[in-house]
Order: C-alpha cells, then structure tokens, then sequence
C-alpha cells in the first residue's frame, strides 16, 4: 500500500509542468496552510448587525425555512410549544444538552416530553441550537457533539434550530471563526453541517419536492 | 469503467428516436438554465468569484502533491486512515477489505461520481455485498439497473410514470392499489424504504466534492441529506475521492462552494455542506466508529502537465452539462460513458484512453456555451480540439472522415480552385432550397438532411458579396 502511495506521488511530482523548486513549492504551500488568506467576500452581507439578522431571515425564508423571532431564551419553549399545536404534532421532542437551550424553562410548557440525546429515527421533532448563522445565504452552522447530536438534524421531520441574533454573520467565512478555539485557528469538530433551508430532491422530472432524507420543515427560531 | 463510447453513431440514434427520453430531457434545459443564470446575476461577485476559483484550482494542481501529503497527515491525526489507489482496480480492492473486515452485510451509498466510475457496485455484489443507492435518483436507476445519465441528477432520463412503474415493481410490500399520481407520493415511499437501510447498513459510502488540506476534512454537498445520513449512521464511514478534489484551507474551499450550487442548480447554497473530519470523538454520541478515505488517481496524474491539465479544475456542478445542446438532444446515456456532456467528452478520453473514446470530442457543436458557464473557465472546447487532433494523429477516424477531409484540405490550399468550385455550387444550392430556401435532401449528405433540412446558401459566395461591396464602394468614391 505505501508503494501504492509512494507512485501515485511521484507520478504528480514528475507530471508537473513550469515546477518551481521544490524548497519554493513547499513554503508557498506552508505559506498558504498557516496564513489561510481570506478571498472575495460578497457585499451582500456586509450589514449592521440588525440588518444582517433581517436578511438572514429573508433569504432562509427563501429557501422554504420558517423563521421567528423571540426577545430572550425564556421565549423559546413557548415558541417552540406554539409551533408543535400549529402542525398538529405531538408535545414531544429530543435534543441535545446543549447549554443555551438547557437554561430555557421547558417545565413551562405543560405535557411537553423532551428526551435527551441523539435521535434512533423515531423522532418526529428534534431541536438543535446553531453555532452561527450566515446572512449571505440563510444558512446554519451546526457542530457535532453531545450537545447537538448529528443525527438530530438529519432523523427529525420536524427540525427547530435556536440561534442567538448576535451568532448571525455577514458570510461563511466569518462564520468559521464561530468554531475558534485557539486564536484564529479554527478546531473542527467531527462534523460541520452547513443547513440551507429542509431537505429537497429534483430527481423526479426536476419538480422541487421537500423532504427526501432529511427533514420535511425547518424551523428558525433567532433569538434577541 | 465501461464503455460504449465506440457505438456513439447507433446511440444517438436510438435516443433521437426514444420518445420517453425525449419527453424527460425536454425538463433540462428548463430546469437548470434559467436558474443558474439568476443566481449567478443576483451576485456581483460571481464572475470574480470565477476567477479566485481558477486561481485556487491552479495553485492546488501545482501543489498536488504536498497539498495530498498534508491532508494526509492531518486526516491521520484526526484518527481516519487514508489509502493510496493508483487504479479503478486498487480502488475497488480497498473498499472491499474494508467491507468484508467488518463483515459488512450491506453498504449504504451517498451520490459519487467516483464509485459509478471504479464501478464500486458491481465489485460488492460479486462478492456478496448489498449495496443501496440512498440518493433519490441513484436509487431509482438502481432499481433499474441503469447508469447515471448526468452528474448530479442521475434519473433525469426518466418521466414519472416510469419511475411509478419501477417502485410498482420493486416496493411489492406495499398495496398494489395505492395511489401514486403525485411525485411526492413517489418521494415518500423512497424515503421510508430507504429510511430502514441507513439503520441496517454497515459501512457508508461517500463521495467528496472536496477535500481541506489544512484541516484533513471531507466535504459533500447535497440537498437530500441522504450522504448525511449514509456517513452518520453506519459504523464505518468510507469517503472515495479522486486526487484532485484537494483544497488548501476552508477559507478557499468556502470560495469555490459559492460558485458550486450557483452553477448547478442556481440555489446560493446546497441545503446540506457538511465538513467530516474524522471518526466519531470520544464524548460524541453520534458518528462513525472509523473514517476512512480512498485516494484515487486513475490517470488523472498523468492528465497534470499536459494540455488536459485544467480539466482536473472541475467541480463536477454539471453547468457545461445543462447548457449544453447536444446533450439537451441525446440525453446522458448515448455518451456510452458514465461522465457525459462536455466534461465528459474531455474526461473519458483522458480516463479511459483517446482509442476507447475518442469519437466523444465529435459529440460537440463548438457553440461555446460550456466554456461560458464553467465556474472554472475550464476551455472545453480548446481541448476537444485537442483530442480531435490526437484522433486524427492516430487515424481513428473511419475512413469516410479521412478522405473527406483530404479531399476538402485538396481544395482549400488552392484558393482559386476551390473559389472556382465554389462559385459554381452556391448557386446550384441556391436553386435546389427553391421558394422555401430550405434543402430536405440532399447526396452524400443524408446524414445531415435526414434529421433537418438544409438551410439553402445565398446565391453569391462571399468573395463575391465582398468583390462588389468593394466595387460600389469605389464607384461611389
């Protein structure tokens, strides 16, 4: 197998056209890897804040997601309680132990059952909270881990996803500084699921129809 | 990878007279180039974006190795295992050992290009593998036993009832009476049978639109959420990719995927981007317990240096495809290759060998509209030429072509010969589109007049517009 490796690399080395010295090659390639240099960010995002949340909100409207608006954190159950009754769905739901949505009073929402960890398939309504948000598109980013399982995004048919106004960016690239750890450099987690609007296929005589694998709804809820 | 590039004459044919597939590929130009183009006008930045796109393919490409070499290394410190394949052969062979050490039953599949061309499926089957499409339209040819007849949207050959006909068949658990007349009824019958393999399969397959050097990252796009679910739910997630889907940082791969979607689709963006980066971490509660990634070459190494270089630019968003009018007319399958349209005609002679497929170049009318939506100003055309001259260099052709050629290369260096000829067939022509200025048939050229008329010449040749143009011109002086 290392041969297999040692081949195909070499193959490339001695393919390559116009080569610059390799000592010059590996400190461009070193250059770009740590200086990681940003390219051409659209206009369109370039917004104070409150405009930005305006045209996040427009443009995953486009895309078929539904998006409300609440004052604080304690608003959430409510909203979320509100939506359930308005699609008929039953006061249950699975999320994560995601710190933000676990400050939320659910208790307050009467007979609603909340069941704690990733989803089995059996979920009809999962709740994630976002890590940021992306005006340019309408786009949510999601990171893996215990406190917003994967699978959540992907099972429920119903998916409610908090994000807070201030986590909404202009575009993807100021987006990934969401998942700094150490200064600039982004940690990855497992996944990263950048989520425009519900599921969709056009396979079928190129008809948009929603809900293929993954949810039938997406539900925004932004909060402040 | 299979081929029947070679019977590129009788395909077409058939398609042209396919009434079914002629309905169904009535929807591609209607579907994709109206879309793209709004998309691409709604940002200002979408032609620069282009630009910064080449620029960042060009840089990787004269990097490919040392930029392979770090995400190598990074998937390997995120826990993942990458394998070097320098075949279709090499290829098929991992991603069986890794099946069978984890005595995989079956094998779920997110859309990929790579494994339609290593022919990943058959390989599994015949060692007792069940492998399951999960995209809509992988798995509806699939049922079919048929190829895709386009990169990113396999089943477009297909009208609904077809597609009704097959799920009739296959779905036999389901009442016979059921009603089926709304697609998304067809949608949602795929969905719940499918819904059971992604639970039940072993190992999940993807492909990858790129791969981050800085970050060991896998990187699919797709707007079902079925390759979400492929790589989520079985407990070995294998990613196949060819060498060149290697970006250097997020920073450029969020670059190139404004220009992806724009120009397949004409969504902003994909529904689902998802970065994969390794297997599942220790307090994760979801995710592969291992992650693996198969490298291909399969002569795209040996497409670096040469005058297909920038070929290895694509991003396979299937732009050139939609906009492309012989395509539009005869459809994925006539290609004889799994990669149709322009790209594919540039492509498989380059994957498979200019002797296999070098009749693919001939399917292009050279309008140029493929070379005027790539995201990655890949010259299309340029190099369809190039393997035209490399057919002809090696005598492919049939022989009728020959001749043909020599006989008008004869004329056309003695300018007063052929003006001479010339001045007497215009004319001839003129007289033979009559009122309707149209020719239905026409000797020696049936091959064209079958199909359409022939719009008849004006009476004078050019020169001779010219000669008197210029004659007036003076006189009027």
């Amino acid at each position: 197998m290392s041969d297999t490796r040692a081949s195909v690399l070499s193959d490339i080395k001695n393919s390559l056209s116009k080569k610059a010295p390799d000592a010059e090659r590996a400190k461009a390639v070193a250059e770009r890897l740590s200086g990681r240099p940003t390219g051409i960010i659209p206009k369109r995002g370039q917004l104070k804040q409150s405009e930005r949340v305006d045209l996040f909100a427009e443009m995953a409207t486009k895309v078929h997601s539904s998006v409300v608006r609440v004052k604080s954190y304690e608003d959430v159950p409510a909203s979320v309680g509100q939506y359930l009754r308005e699609h008929n769905l039953p006061a249950e739901l699975i999320m994560g132990s995601d710190r933000r949505l676990a400050k939320a009073k659910w208790a307050e929402e009467k007979n609603l059952t909340i069941k704690k960890g990733p989803s089995d398939g059996h979920d009809l309504v999962g709740v994630s909270h976002a890590k940021a948000g992306i005006a340019e598109t309408g786009t949510l980013l999601l990171a893996s881990g215990s406190e917003n399982p994967t699978t959540i995004n992907f099972l429920a048919d119903h998916h409610i996803v908090v994000i807070a106004a201030k986590d909404i960016k202009g575009d993807m690239e100021t987006a990934w500084s969401s998942l700094n750890k150490k200064k600039d450099q982004v940690e990855m987690p497992r996944a990263v699921n950048f989520i425009t609007g519900p599921s969709r296929s056009g396979d079928i005589e190129q008809k948009l129809l929603l809900g293929a694998h993954g949810p039938r709804a997406l539900q925004i809820v932004i909060v402040g | 990878m299979e081929l029947t590039s070679h019977n590129l004459k009788s395909n077409v044919k058939d398609a042209l007279g396919n009434e079914q597939l002629q309905k169904a590929l009535s929807n591609v130009p209607k579907g994709f180039i109206d879309k793209r183009a709004k998309a691409a006008a709604a940002l200002d930045e979408f032609e620069a974006l282009r630009d910064k796109g080449r620029e960042i393919k060009d840089h990787t490409l004269a990097n490919l190795d040392l930029y392979l070499e770090a995400y190598e290394q990074k998937v390997i410190e995120n826990g993942g295992h990458v394998h070097w394949a320098k075949t279709a052969e090499d290829a098929r062979r991992i991603a069986l050992e890794i099946c069978q050490k984890h005595n995989a039953k079956t094998v779920t599949k997110g859309k990929s290009m790579i494994t339609e061309e290593v022919e990943l499926n058959e390989h599994l089957l015949e060692n007792g593998i069940e492998p399951v499409e999960t995209d809509l339209g992988e798995y509806i040819i699939q049922l079919r036993n048929e190829k895709p007849s386009h990169i990113i949207a396999p089943a477009i050959h297909l009208n609904q009832g077809q597609i009704e006909e097959d799920f009739r068949r296959v779905h036999t658990h389901l009442d016979d009476d059921r009603d089926m007349s709304e697609p998304e009824t067809l949608l949602a019958e795929a969905r719940e049978v499918l819904r059971k393999r992604y639970f039940e399969a072993d190992v999940g397959f993807t492909g990858a639109n790129f791969l981050v050097a800085e970050t060991g990252s896998s990187v699919i796009v797709t707007n079902e959420g079925n390759g979400d679910l492929t790589q989520t739910l079985g407990k070995v997630h294998v990613v196949m990719a060819s060498i060149e889907k290697v970006v250097p940082t997020l920073a450029d791969c969020s670059q190139i995927l404004r220009i992806l979607a724009r120009s397949a689709t004409g969504q902003d963006m994909s529904v689902y981007t998802t970065f994969s980066t390794g297997p599942k971490r220790e307090k994760d509660p979801d995710g592969p317990e291992e992650y693996h990634v198969i490298l291909l070459d399969n002569g795209r190494s040996d497409m670096l240096g040469t005058e297909f270089e920038e070929m290895l630019r694509c991003i396979r968003c299937g732009a050139c495809i939609n906009h492309c009018p012989v395509y539009h007319s005869i459809g994925g399958h006539a290609y004889g290759s799994i990669y149709p349209g322009p790209m594919g005609s540039v492509l498989t002679p380059s994957l498979a060998g200019v002797e296999k497929a070098g009749t693919l170049p001939n399917a292009s009318t050279f309008c140029g509209r493929c070379e005027s939506v790539c995201p990655m100003r890949i010259p299309l055309p340029k190099m369809m030429r190039h393997w035209r001259e490399r057919e002809f260099e090696q005598h492919l052709q049939p022989k009728a072509a020959r001749y043909g050629l020599a006989l008008w290369a004869y004329f056309a260096k003695r300018p007063k010969l052929y003006r001479a000829l010339v001045s007497f067939a215009m004319p001839a022509l003129c007289l033979l589109g009559g009122t309707s200025k149209r020719i239905s048939s026409l000797p020696l050229a049936s091959g064209w007049t079958k199909h359409r008329e022939l719009p008849a010449p004006e009476r004078r040749t050019f020169m001779q517009a010219w000669a008197q143009r210029e004659a007036l011109k003076q006189e009027a002086k």
